[in-house]
């Protein structure tokens, strides 16, 4: 039972990362749209920055 | 003179030189449109920030400060297909957003302290019937508490401060079973974890709380989505005033940037924005909005004018006034605020279902752990059982029970072009068996309609409608769009006062007055409609009449027969003259009907239906109805209505077609009818656990498998609420 002392703290600092996480992504307003961040997901990427066709 | 756009007033700083402005889009509905305008905005050079809101059906923009005019964005996003027009986030609904993510907050800290406490609740479960050593125990329970307790006191904020404010105005909410449970079930582990006892309670108390925590934010998101979408419509009206920034130079600014003191330029065909005083100018004004009088009235010197008058021939200069200088609004806000004092009497079902909940379960606890007393348990035995019949009876399924119904209703109303304005307002709806309906406006479209546009050979009509649009005057405007002109033509010129006149292919056409346009003699030929405006057109020496007046809604009959067969009684009180309100009537087989009722009386005449028993809900658009809305038992607009009205009314609806009161009333009574179903679910569950809680047998486990297993049922029976609203006639 001696592995309770690596696995207890393990699976609350798991869980306690995933706290921190979620509180962030609330933060950082990624639930402010739900509707379109479904979207952006399958939507084609922006074309190139304007400077980027003269790189190649 | 000169007239400039300045949307300044909505222009905010956002960090070292970049500028910001938010802006309410229409017509945005797809991952296309999102990447539409975010490419044509990004592409004006120095816009730093475009992104799209989807959900809100908004654009944020962000630019470096000093090299463009917001208005720019305004044009660019006219040329890409949009209307979209500076958007200002009200107080209200700020408070809604911070409320919202404050509920996600206490969700997600509640959501993890649940899960963890189930790790460690399940290997004590199922080491009590195996070989769990008791400090190996104890030591789960001390980490449950460490865990539980920091979470509780965060995530239970919402329901503690609630609960705190009822008991402080000696009341009780759903609130206040819900935090003793808690607090108890809580305080109880503590102490039986001192005492090495075998149950603790902490995964119950906080899986409680996150359960009610999902209710909660569901209702609250759904409120917060409607208030987007009221905010859009508001900013998309864009209500502008000219005002006088110069003594002959005016710019066309939001009105939000407007004070009493300002002059603005009001010209025909223009509604006006503000509530102020004629100081220049002559010209008649439609004021239906108001008073739901249709004739129109002369404007000059000193008259005062309101927000929503439409001015109709001449120009006028007037002075912006503080809203409680006008008489008529001061004696409708004084009704008003009488009627919405009375109406604060109205009790939820959730207050009434907990006000009788709260003490059976608190009594009943206390009789348990006395009746265990006198039958020679010890005392803490006796405690522990009469806590157990406390969290397991901690309104879960009841706290459920109306927000998710709620929520899926309103989310159904939704859909059919209604918005919600007041949380309670569904129960009311559900319960309405009468319902008052305006005239002006709300039984008619609020724009006007050429009536007898059939009588009318097609190509005459639509060369009236060109002509038309070479006039500001509202009736020309109605002309032309009931003919759907779009090219105007070339040379037509306006004779203030008479009409508009043009030569085509040689033939003179003339549009106004009847004597403009030689045809008084026709006249007599029609049948005078009271309520209509006529203006005659001509070509050459033919001449036709035209009848304008408001319409009724197109949908109105059907709707009222809608009503009827749900044996709802259905009146008319009407501030109009006798002859337009009886029209109206006969035109849709109303048979109660009041002509020229003043708020006073609309108000009393509301009272009378109360005491014979009536649930009232009153439609209305004007400022007029704004007392009676608040005075009936619950209350619609059209988003046409005027703004005191629009606040004021429980529910808003959408578009020309009156089918979303009907479909309101439907989704309301099904909603009702799932939240009783609710109710007397959640009770059943209780009927059936409290016994095994009382005989003292219950389980942390037992309790938490109930708690989920009623909850569930409750969420899932609501979710049948969304079938509601199909079949409306």
């Amino acid at each position: 039972m001696e592995i309770l002392v690596i696995l207890v703290p393990l699976a609350l600092m798991l869980g306690g990362a995933g706290l921190v996480a979620f509180l962030w992504s609330l933060r950082s307003g990624q639930y402010d749209d739900l509707d379109g961040a479904a979207w952006r997901a399958i939507a084609d990427d922006d074309p190139p920055p304007q400077e980027a066709p003269a790189k190649r | 003179m000169q007239v400039t756009r300045d949307f300044s007033h909505y222009v905010r700083t956002a960090g070292e030189g970049i500028r910001h402005i938010d802006l309410a889009v229409e017509g945005v509905h797809c991952a296309g449109c999102m990447a539409k305008i975010e490419r044509g905005l990004s592409a004006i050079p120095d816009v730093t920030l475009a992104r799209v809101n989807l959900t809100d059906r908004r654009v944020a923009l962000e630019w470096k400060q000093g090299t463009l005019d917001p208005v720019s964005f305004i044009d660019r996003l006219e040329e890409l297909g949009y209307k979209a027009y500076p958007y200002e986030t009200e107080s209200a609904e700020e408070t809604e957003v911070a409320e919202s993510r404050f509920l996600l907050r206490c969700l997600g800290v509640a959501a993890f302290a649940t899960m963890n406490v189930m790790m460690l609740s399940i290997p004590v479960w199922s080491g009590n019937v195996s070989d769990m050593l008791p400090e190996q125990r104890d030591f789960f329970h001390w980490l449950s508490a460490l865990i539980a307790l920091p979470a509780a006191a965060y995530a239970g904020q919402p329901f503690f401060r609630s609960a705190w404010r009822a008991l402080s105005n000696r009341t009780t909410n759903m609130d206040v079973p819900i935090s003793i449970g808690v607090c108890l079930a809580l305080g109880m582990s503590v102490v039986e974890t001192i005492h090495h006892a075998e149950h603790a309670y902490f995964d119950a108390a906080i899986m409680l709380l996150t359960f009610l925590l999902v209710g909660r934010f569901l209702d609250q998101s759904m409120r917060r989505r409607t208030r987007a979408v009221a905010g859009n419509l508001a900013a998309l009206k864009a209500e502008t005033a000219a005002k006088f920034v110069g003594p002959d130079e005016i710019s066309q600014v939001p009105v939000a940037a407007i004070h009493p003191g300002d002059i603005v330029l009001l010209r025909p065909g223009e509604r006006c924005a503000v509530d102020g005083t004629v100081i220049e100018g002559r010209s008649e004004i439609d004021q239906s909005l108001i008073t739901g009088e249709t004739l129109y009235v002369t404007a000059e010197q000193g008259t005062p004018v309101y927000a929503g008058s439409m001015n109709i021939s001449g120009t006028l200069r007037v002075r912006v006034s503080a809203a409680s200088e006008a008489t008529l609004l001061a004696e409708i806000a004084r009704l008003l605020d009488n009627a919405l004092a009375a109406r604060s009497r109205y009790m939820r079902l959730a207050d009434r279902a907990s006000r009788l909940y709260a003490p059976v379960v608190h009594a009943t606890a206390l009789i348990t752990i006395l009746g265990w007393v006198l039958s020679g348990a010890s005392w803490h035995d006796a405690i522990v059982t009469g806590v157990a019949v406390l969290i397991i009876t901690c309104p879960c399924a009841l706290g459920l029970a109306i927000p998710t119904v709620q929520t899926v209703a309103s989310g159904a109303m939704f859909r059919a072009g209604v918005l919600l304005n007041s949380g309670d307002a569904i129960e009311r709806l559900a319960e309405a068996d009468y319902v008052i309906f305006d005239k002006t406006g709300t039984l008619t479209l609020p724009d006007l309609d050429v009536t007898n546009a059939g009588d009318i050979p097609a190509e005459i009509f639509t060369l009236a409608g060109r002509l038309a649009l070479s006039s500001h005057h509202p009736v020309a405007a109605a002309v032309a769009q009931a003919a759907g002109a779009t090219s105007p033509i070339v040379g037509a010129v306006e004779e203030a006062g008479q009409g508009v006149r043009a030569v085509v292919e040689g033939v003179e056409l003339r549009l106004g007055r009847p004597s403009f346009c030689g045809a008084e003699a026709l006249i007599g030929g029609v049948i005078l409609d009271p309520e209509a405006s006529i203006v005659a057109f001509s070509k050459g020496s033919e001449s036709f009449i035209l009848s304008v007046r408001q319409g009724l809604r197109p949908d109105a009959q059907a709707v009222i027969a809608a009503l009827k067969a749900r044996d709802i009684g259905i009146e008319i009180l009407s501030g109009d003259r006798e002859p337009a309100v009886i029209a109206a009537a006969h035109a849709l087989g109303i048979a109660e009907w009041r002509a020229g009722v003043t708020p006073a009386d609309k108000i009393a005449r509301i009272e009378e239906l109360k005491r014979r028993g009536a649930k009232v809900l009153m439609v209305g658009d004007g400022m007029n109805d704004a007392p009676s809305l608040a005075a009936a038992h619950v209350s619609m607009s059209p988003i046409s209505a005027a703004h005191l009205s629009q606040a004021t009314a429980d529910l808003v609806f959408l578009g020309r077609p009156l089918a979303p009161i009907v479909a309101a009333i439907d989704a309301a009574r099904k909603a009702l009818h799932l939240m009783r179903q609710n109710l007397w679910l959640a009770i059943g569950y209780n009927v059936l656990a409290v016994p095994v809680a009382i005989s003292g047998v219950v389980t942390p486990l037992i309790a938490a498998a109930a708690m989920s297993g009623s909850s569930i049922l409750v969420m899932l029976n609501s979710l049948r609420a969304r079938s509601a609203a199909r079949e409306i006639m």
